[in-house]
């Protein structure tokens, strides 16, 4: 059906028709409009899931855990200081290999309150073994969610994965919306290692010195696998509805010398700033990754490189910079921006591009004449 | 592609009436974004939405700085905001209700938008309903067809008395 919806109505619609059997979550802006509209599914009957509205996020990620190790299909969304807040059991899904779907709405950290885009928040949960996708339009965050189902269960996988939208610019703009039918898209769960009381195992053991980072590189190993799950899932959801993403969304990049490679909607407004420059006789092109986790293997070699981060490590420099400063031996132009929400337009990024000091970083708006 | 900056404050329906007018671009087989600038909302306060149409997919996320339309739901606004900045040259404006105050040479249309809505009683928490009616008042600018607006208010309020509003300013609204 075609219609038009939020980035956060997308992402709840996506979670209605895969129906997890379990839903535990609590409202934050700008991520609200996503856990309003599944509780209103559930009251009016249209979503059969278990919908526990939690007293906390950490709580929340707790009672996930909790019901997909009973082999229930889970869903939660969060933002921001609500990710930050179920940080430990973050950490714990991921180690369960509990194939939890998390959307996150990216949100700046306080102080000062700031409830507009940053990735920051998302790029603190880097490290925790979940696999990281970043959207930027309605329909992808659709498309995505249902897909994320899909990768999380993969037996070669059993991971959670956290699907990423940036706040307000894709959470609550309206946009065109094809919405699918599922057919036998999304089947059962079987969750190799569910509890079964007829088979008592023993869950969250101690693990020692000589065992412990075996499950690590298991989750290392796993995640290496993901690679050829997501191609396949998304090969799979090419032929049955037509559309596909990839790793990462390239534009106008083949014969590019110079590339600009970013996250989210910047990554879709770029785009625009290529169209200005290739009438320029700047052969630009841009590159909008899609999974952080696993870090795609990046093609920029012999080009020039800036890469626009909207988050920041203090202290070392922009995430997605350094990724592909040592992924790619490149010698990128770091500009951050679009912190907390800053304004950035297809002007901006093109001006990024005509002024770029390959092995500098600017801020946008602090940095003079950037 | 066409952009427009509503003007309204917070309760009047101005984000409302950026979607409306999405959905029907949208029922008009182009490509339509809407978006408000989200701020400290509360009711009453000045409150902008955009909205871009075109042929084409639209890739832009960044606020409308050059409009080509200008819709203002409230018209006191224009004593505290400058509704005009960044108005194209050759740009529209539409008002609701008289024209006190200078436009600056632009072309401007207005139509009583609240005289509609009180006449079909169109009044939630004590504020006339702005969104429906004005959607009518596009639709006779020709940013969207009135056949498409029709289908976008049905879709989203079950009450007729919308479809009514949009179909007085329709006619009301002097080109």
């Amino acid at each position: 059906m075609l219609t038009i919806a939020t980035g956060n109505k997308a992402v709840a619609a996506a979670v209605k028709q895969v129906s997890p059997e379990v839903i535990a979550a609590y409202p934050i802006t700008p991520q609200t409009e996503i856990v309003e509209q599944i509780a209103e599914y559930v009251t009016n009957g249209e979503l059969k899931s278990q919908y526990i509205p939690v007293e906390s996020e950490h709580s929340a990620m707790a009672a996930c855990i909790g019901a997909s190790i009973t082999g229930a299909r889970t869903f939660t969304a969060t933002s921001s200081h609500g990710l930050l807040y179920m940080h430990e059991m973050v950490n714990w899904a991921a180690g369960g290999r509990l194939p939890i779907v998390m959307a996150n709405v990216n949100r700046a950290l306080g102080p000062g309150w700031n409830i507009w885009a940053e990735h920051t928040d998302s790029m603190q949960e880097r490290d925790t073994g979940w696999l990281q996708v970043y959207v930027s339009t309605v329909q992808e965050a659709y498309d995505t969610t249902l897909m994320a189902f899909r990768i999380a269960e993969h037996n070669d996988v059993l991971l959670p994965v956290m699907v990423n939208l940036d706040g307000f610019s894709l959470s609550h703009i309206n946009q065109s919306l094809e919405t699918v039918d599922l057919g036998d898209f999304i089947p059962p769960l079987r969750l190799p290692h569910a509890i079964d009381v007829k088979n008592p195992r023993g869950y969250g053991p101690l693990t020692g010195p000589e065992d412990y980072f075996k499950f690590r590189w298991d989750i290392e190993r796993s995640m290496r696998d993901s690679v050829k799950v997501i191609e396949s899932i998304e090969n799979e959801f090419f032929r049955r509805f037509g559309r596909s993403y990839g790793f990462t969304d390239d534009y106008q990049c083949e014969d590019a010398d110079v590339v600009v490679v970013s996250m989210g909607t910047l990554g879709k407004e770029a785009e625009v700033s290529i169209d200005l420059l290739r009438k320029e006789g700047i052969k630009a092109g841009s590159m909008r990754i899609r999974w952080l986790r696993p870090f795609p293997k990046l093609d920029l070699k012999g080009r020039d490189v800036v890469v626009i981060d909207r988050d920041y490590s203090f202290g070392y420099g922009g995430i997605l910079a350094e990724a592909v400063r040592s992924t790619c031996r490149a010698e990128p132009y770091s500009v951050i921006a679009g912190l907390g929400g800053q304004e950035v337009t297809y002007d901006d990024i093109a001006g990024f591009i005509r002024g770029r000091r390959p092995g500098e970083e600017s801020w946008f708006g602090v940095t003079p004449d950037v | 592609m066409y952009e427009i900056r509503i003007h309204s404050r917070g309760g009047q329906g101005g984000v409302t009436a950026a979607k409306l007018l999405a959905l029907a671009a949208f029922r008009d087989h182009k490509y339509a974004t809407a978006f408000p600038f989200y701020g400290a909302e509360r009711r009453g306060a000045p409150v902008v939405s955009f909205v871009r149409i075109d042929e084409s997919p639209i890739r832009v996320y960044s606020q409308i700085k050059k409009p080509d339309l200008i819709v203002v739901l409230d018209n006191s606004i224009m004593d505290v905001v400058d509704v005009l900045h960044g108005l194209r040259p050759g740009g529209k404006v539409l008002l609701n209700g008289t024209l006190p105050h200078d436009m600056k040479g632009f072309q401007t249309l207005s139509v009583d938008l609240t005289t509609i809505a009180l006449r079909l009683n169109l009044v939630v928490a004590g504020s006339p309903i702005l969104n429906t009616p004005v959607i009518g008042a596009l639709a006779k600018m020709g940013i969207v067809s009135m056949d498409s607006a029709k289908s976008a208010i049905s879709e989203m309020f079950s009450d007729d008395r919308n479809v009514k509003a949009a179909e007085a300013a329709f006619q009301e609204l002097v080109l």
